[in-house]
């Protein structure tokens, strides 16, 4: 008996009609999708995307190569070699981040005492190259000043909750 | 030996012990500032609050407290607690808040104490203290804002190092701790004041802001820049020595380390030798190591086997020494040398050319007499144990020379060699001193050994020794001290002239066809005659390398595993932090690879059969950083006739204690050291 009632509903292509009606009652509801890359979804203010550095409002650079950064990453991305500067003030000579070793899970933002190093809003880094994904110092700051007033906005929207 | 109860502990301790010290050995731990065990009592950080039952119910500081039978102390009660929380709130109140700037960071007592006993948030919010930061030199960085007051850096320079720079002045948030006038610290030991701030107010200028603590891959090492060889600790990160700290060995540093040995780091990274070089027409040019290895061989073909010479220098390892014994030995060659600066050492016998007595044998003594030396530019640390002496019992200290800056009053007995024969003849009050003393010192200097007269000097000196009651079957009070650090390993390995060999000044004046210096530098290298073919081998391009005519790059100190015997003649081993640079190789395995390329194999291919064979022939490096104490049974001195003495004065072999060797020489930090002495007085930076 069951086999009669499996080859009717066969012949009738029951599935292929349940199936067409979810495709329809999808069809009205508002869409999901956008139209990447001219619309874009909206994100946390504490998306951990591509990192920089950051500097003072009078142009004068957070880092204190403390070093604390390189420290924590679980993924030993950070390197950092440092020296008084000429002013006898502690800065780096040298801070690279190897983006291709970077897990993005923000340690370093969260370990660095003077706001210097955070991941930014931008994920849209994608290289054609491997080295170019190897950043230093001037490209961190570049980051920095690029996306500046996105990355002030995210931390005083982050700043209740520190 | 009162007996007293700490939380719940009964310890059994010395009468006149504080309870830190009690709470020390019960295994409790107390926290602290200004208490340092090698320094006198201060007691002015409070840091080290404790309850004791039975007294007026206050904390008490415990570095400062006698104890006293029957006693029961709580360190961890809640007025203890609270007690320590509020001295630990007054520190903070002026410390800044710069840790992630600051050197310390990561190895900082406040850091760690303030995690541990203090408060979780501050209440301060006025303004802090703010002082002007001093100029100590070009060794010592200052940062006087972190200054907590706890006179660590005072007490040591007066007391240990024995020259009274330091001191505070004012009082109360006031205190400022300096130099008065501003100058350099004028102290050789000064770099310890660094270790000793449990904060980040003295730090390391030439290390400042290069590296953290948690970076740095800790090695054990020895020091070779003098002959005390001094415990150190390499910090290094990738290929670079970052700094050096002194390890506690009770026996012989106790936890102090030379300026010198601490801050000439920078050489290592300067006028290296990384490459072989040969010297074609005049010129060096560079070469591979087949290339030079077989100008050698050619060279050695044409020249008969005694005709070949070596010269060991004073920062060798004895590895290195024995594998060029052995190969200069298979060559038919008893020409060897490691006495480059003509000193008449005698190598018969162990206890004529050793510190006998031993450092920490220094403070049983009860009067000295220094011979051509200058204990405190030729070995700072063992200056410093002579002055802890001279601190504990007032110590009689005669000195035959021309120095006289040794930190402790010295009696000039004279500037001539002449005035042994006069203490010989007893017609000299310093005489009768050295006579009524149960365990009398006499030290000689390279600086006494190193001249025409040398041996009758020693000769002279012993016979003293024995006459003076300083030979005896329970204690050695003949003593030599080494300026290099690879001499007394040397000498117990026999490089000196076999039968028949040649000295190293007559090699030097061409007693030999080819001559192989193995880091020998301390030398005038116009001195060695023209025909003669140079092999250097070593690790700086230093007098020996100008000189060449092959250059073979060796390893420094830090860059291999070497057995050193230090001036009491006690072996020690360091190990490698780093690798050498570029092309360059651990000085022995240069030797047995030489040795395969002539056909004469040495017969050992791992370092561990090297030292087996190192024990062989002497049992002395089959027992590593201990050192047999002995008694002198036998009177018969060492060769040399000791009437026969000149009258030139005599001085010091060190004449500036920054720059005694290749890698002091090559270092930066030194040579601004040496500029900061000539001219204390320091212009504000």
């Amino acid at each position: 008996m069951a086999f009669l009632d499996r080859t009717a509903r066969s012949f009738v292509l029951g599935e292929l009609v349940a199936g067409m009606a979810l495709t329809l009652r999808y069809f009205f509801k508002p869409k999901v999708t956008i139209n990447y890359p001219y619309e874009k979804g909206p994100i946390s203010p504490r998306f951990k995307g591509e990192h920089a550095l950051r500097r003072y409002p009078n142009g004068e650079e957070r880092c204190i190569a403390c070093k604390l950064c390189e420290a924590i990453c679980p993924a030993q991305a950070i390197t950092i070699e440092a020296e008084p500067r000429d002013d006898g003030s502690r800065r780096t000579t040298r801070y690279d981040i190897d983006m291709t070793k970077c897990i993005y899970c923000g340690l370093c933002e969260e370990a660095c005492p003077v706001d210097a190093i955070v991941e930014g809003p931008n994920f849209e880094f994608a290289t054609e190259t491997r080295e170019e994904l190897m950043y230093n110092k001037d490209k961190l700051l570049a980051n920095g000043d690029r996306w500046e007033p996105e990355l002030a906005r995210r931390l005083e929207l982050d700043a209740p909750y520190r | 030996m009162p007996k007293l109860t700490i939380d719940g502990i009964e310890v059994e301790v010395a009468a006149g012990s504080t309870i830190l010290q009690a709470a020390e050995q019960a295994g409790i731990e107390i926290p602290r500032f200004c208490y340092h065990e090698r320094l006198s009592i201060a007691g002015n950080c409070r840091m080290c609050l404790v309850e004791v039952e039975k007294t007026p119910p206050k904390p008490i500081a415990s570095c400062g407290y006698p104890v006293a039978e029957g006693m029961v102390v709580h360190t961890d009660s809640p007025m203890v607690r609270k007690g320590r929380r509020g001295v630990m709130e007054f520190l903070l109140i002026n410390h800044p808040l710069d840790c992630p700037i600051c050197d310390q960071g990561g190895e900082c007592d406040l850091q760690d104490q303030a995690m541990g006993f203090g408060a979780d948030h501050s209440r301060y919010d006025e303004n802090k203290r703010a002082v002007p930061d001093k100029n100590l030199g070009p060794l010592v960085k200052t940062s006087m804002n972190r200054c907590i007051h706890c006179t660590r850096c005072i007490r040591f320079i007066t007391e240990v190092a024995g020259v009274p720079d330091l001191g505070a002045t004012a009082r109360g948030e006031h205190m400022e701790v300096g130099t008065y006038v501003e100058k350099a610290l004028g102290s050789e030991l000064s770099g310890n004041i660094i270790d000793l701030c449990p904060v980040g107010a003295l730090t390391s200028k030439p290390y400042a802001f290069v590296a953290r603590p948690w970076e740095l891959a800790k090695v054990d090492s020895i020091d070779v820049l003098d002959a005390v060889g001094t415990n150190i600790r390499v910090d290094a990160r990738g290929t670079e020595v970052m700094r050096i700290l002194p390890r506690i060995n009770e026996d012989v540093n106790e936890e102090w380390l030379g300026d010198k040995s601490r801050f000439s780091i920078d050489g290592l990274k300067r006028r290296r030798l990384d490459r072989p070089w040969v010297r074609e027409n005049g010129k060096l040019r560079a070469a591979t190591w087949d290339e030079a290895f077989a100008t050698i061989a050619a060279k050695l073909k044409k020249v008969s086997g005694d005709r070949v010479g070596a010269i060991a220098g004073d920062l060798v390892d004895a590895e290195s020494v024995l594998a060029l014994k052995d190969l200069l030995a298979s060559l038919g060659s008893a020409n060897v040398d490691c006495r480059q600066d003509g000193a008449k050492l005698d190598a018969s016998r162990r206890d004529f050319y050793c510190f006998n007595t031993s450092i920490a044998g220094i403070e049983e003594a009860d009067a000295l007499l220094i011979v051509g030396a200058n204990p405190r530019r030729e070995a700072p640390v063992l200056n410093a144990r002579i002055r802890k002496a001279w601190l504990a019992s007032g110590l009689p200290i005669g000195m035959i020379g021309t120095d006289s800056d040794l930190t402790y009053p010295v009696t000039n007995l004279g500037a001539s060699a002449a005035t042994l024969t006069d203490l010989h003849a007893g017609s000299h009050d310093f005489a009768k001193i050295l006579t009524a003393a149960k365990k009398p010192m006499i030290i000689v200097g390279q600086g006494a050994l190193a001249r025409p007269d040398g041996s009758a000097i020693l000769a002279a000196a012993w016979r003293l020794a024995a006459q003076v009651g300083a030979l005896l079957q329970d204690w050695h009070g003949f003593n030599v001290l080494h300026t290099a650090a690879g001499r007394v390993g040397a000498l117990d390995l026999g490089f000196v002239p076999g039968p028949n060999g040649k000295s190293a000044d007559l090699m030097f004046s061409g007693g030999v066809d080819l001559l192989w210096l193995l880091g020998a530098d301390e030398f005038d290298p116009s001195r060695i005659a023209a025909g003669t073919f140079v092999v250097y081998q070593g690790h700086h391009g230093d007098a020996g390398a100008q000189r060449a005519d092959v250059i073979l790059p060796g390893a420094a100190y830090t860059e291999k595993s070497g057995t050193y015997v230090n001036t009491e003649g006690r072996a020690q081993r360091g190990f490698m932090a780093v690798y050498p640079p570029g092309e360059a190789r651990e000085d022995w395995t240069i030797l047995r690879a030489f040795s395969a390329v002539i056909g004469k194999t040495l017969p050992y291919d791992t370092i561990d059969a090297l030292r087996k064979r190192m024990e062989q022939v002497n049992p002395v490096f089959g027992r590593i950083g201990h050192l047999a104490r002995f008694g002198c049974s036998d009177h018969a001195g060492p060769a040399g006739d000791p009437s026969v003495l000149s009258d030139a004065p005599l001085g010091s072999s060190v004449q500036n204690y920054y720059q005694t060797d290749p890698i002091s020489r090559s270092s930066p930090t030194m040579a601004a050291c040496v500029d900061a002495q000539s001219a204390p007085a320091l212009a504000a930076e």
